[in-house]
């Protein structure tokens, strides 16, 4: 009797990684059902992590544009994003943070018409404020005895470090190869790293808290990222409205704003 | 005499509450049974000994371990402490023990960074004497330390607690030193909690992501433990993720049958 409640336990503990992973993906669990009426509608947008705070802005001047629209934004990691797509969640609109993830929608029949580009992201190098190892190249950071931290090969931003180690001639290694580029931005800012590769657009966010180093062949490795109205969107109309607006000039002028790039 | 012809026959619960029990049941071995239904058999043996997975099995297994032995070393001092020592503030410090149980394993990440990390309260002064924590497996163990050493210390309470203070006072009274009656008497009585608690803890560290990820980071053979890698392969192929969660799956149920499988000695 004593022994049963610890081995049911025991199953808990040991699965939590199965169960974490999944925490920004409620948000769009509770639609309302009330709004089928011509009046008000609500347009659920499924964004990656890096574009949450132009995304924010650009979807208060599209409800200012759009009387009646409001616009919500499930924010998380592009993967967790796309298996939450292909799954059926109700969204309207998809802008992961790669080309691939929206291939694995598009090849999965979520997509409606093709995705278009509407924004490109470079890396940088980033140390602490106060650079404890003097880094003032990618060749410093590769070299033995810094603390560099960067993403792991099976993520979009690992797939560009690969590509500017490439590029650059150089062999890095890594102390630790994060899931997130907010892990590696983490290890910087915390100071347990002596650099890390992370987006323009990060180092950007982090403002004081990094010191950047410009990378002689950033454009090397370019991020592009696309959107694309969803097939199953509820709001085809307005959905269709707020590519365009992310595609037109002011849309255009908020990521600019924010470090991204044109494609 | 009649009370011991009915002492045999076990109490039966309510019909209705077996029902719910039942339903709790579901809630916790549904979506396990959904998981192993979910797995392509076929590719299992590939998946489970690449390079990768049988790197991140050994450094579980290994970090939990250690884990689980430090745990037993500070937590048994710490049970017997909350428990048999009077002090003021005793029923708050009690509660504080069970925070890392409340605080989500990132926040606990980040918590160990503050302390020990490169510029933390402890980790500065470390630093300065060459010792750098972050990045190593030091780092696992210390993440698995911090979230499965309460685990142990309330198993120990509750089997402390319920035993009472009785034997251990005739045991001082017949002239046993404390640290005889401890031996010989206080560490017996643990026993049943010591079991569970070992296992709960073992298994609470084989099982910690947040804090490992966030503290230690992820390097393979370094700091990618299991659930780390499960971590990880789900961005590029879920379906391998799932697999390799089996792995976590299978050695906890292999703990398990290990502690309980042969546990049918009566106490008391």
């Amino acid at each position: 009797m004593r022994a049963r409640l610890p081995a049911l336990l025991v199953l808990a503990a040991a699965s939590a990684p199965v169960m974490t992973g999944c925490a920004g993906g409620s948000a769009a669990q509770d639609v309302p059902a009330q709004d089928t009426a011509t009046a008000d509608v609500t347009l659920t947008v499924f964004t990656a992590a890096s574009l949450s705070d132009a995304f924010e802005q650009i979807g208060e001047d599209f409800e200012a544009e759009h009387p009646g629209v409001t616009v919500r934004f499930n924010v998380a990691g592009s993967s967790d994003l796309v298996q939450q797509v292909i799954a059926g969640a109700p969204a309207d609109v998809f802008a992961p943070a790669d080309v691939p993830t929206m291939d694995r929608a598009v090849g999965a029949g979520a997509v409606s018409g093709t995705p278009r580009p509407f924004a490109t992201n470079v890396l940088t190098l980033v140390t602490p404020p106060d650079n404890p190892a003097g880094i003032a190249s990618l060749a410093d950071a590769a070299a033995e005895g810094v603390n560099l931290v960067a993403c792991a090969p099976q993520v979009p931003c690992g797939q560009a470090t690969a590509a500017l180690a490439r590029a650059s001639g150089l062999a890095l290694d890594p102390v630790s190869e994060e899931s997130s580029v907010t892990d590696v931005l983490g290890k910087v800012t915390s100071g347990e790293a002596d650099a890390g590769l992370v987006y323009v657009t990060d180092a950007a966010r982090a403002g004081e808290a990094v010191r950047t180093v410009d990378l002689e062949h950033a454009r090397s490795a370019v991020n592009t990222y696309p959107i694309a109205a969803l097939a199953e969107a509820e709001h085809p109309g307005p959905a269709d409205a707020f590519v365009e607006h992310v595609l037109g000039a002011q849309g255009q002028e908020v990521l600019g704003h924010a470090g991204f790039g044109h494609p | 005499m009649p009370a011991s012809a009915t002492r045999d026959v076990p109490v039966r619960p309510p019909r209705a509450l077996t029902v719910v029990g039942v339903l709790g049941g579901a809630a916790i071995l549904l979506p396990f049974v959904a998981l192993v239904a979910g797995v392509d058999l076929t590719r299992l043996p590939r998946l489970l000994t690449s390079p990768a997975a049988l790197d991140a099995l050994g450094l579980s297994l290994r970090t939990s371990l250690a884990a689980t032995a430090v745990c037993l070393v500070l937590g048994i001092p710490l049970a017997l402490t909350l428990t048999r020592l009077e002090f003021p503030g005793r029923s708050v410090a009690r509660s504080l023990v069970l925070l890392p149980l409340v605080v989500p394993p990132v926040v606990g990440g980040i918590a160990l960074t503050e302390a020990f990390g490169r510029r933390g309260l402890v980790g500065e002064h470390l630093h300065v004497l060459g010792i750098d924590i972050a990045f190593t497996t030091a780092a696992v163990v210390m993440a698995q330390v911090f979230v499965s050493l309460p685990f142990l210390v309330v198993a120990l309470e509750g089997s402390l607690q319920t035993r009472g203070d009785a034997h251990e006072r005739t045991a001082l009274s017949l002239g046993a030193s404390p640290a005889r009656t401890f031996r010989t008497v206080t560490l017996p009585l643990m026993a049943p909690g010591l079991l569970a608690g070992t296992v709960l803890t073992f298994a609470r560290a084989l099982g910690e992501f947040g804090a490992t990820i966030t503290f230690a980071g992820s390097m393979q053979g370094t700091t990618r433990t299991l659930p780390l890698q499960v971590y990880l392969e789900r961005e590029t192929d879920p379906e391998a993720a799932v697999a390799l969660s089996l792995l976590l799956v299978v050695v906890a149920l292999a703990v398990i049958t290990l502690a309980y499988g042969r546990k049918r000695v009566t106490i008391s």
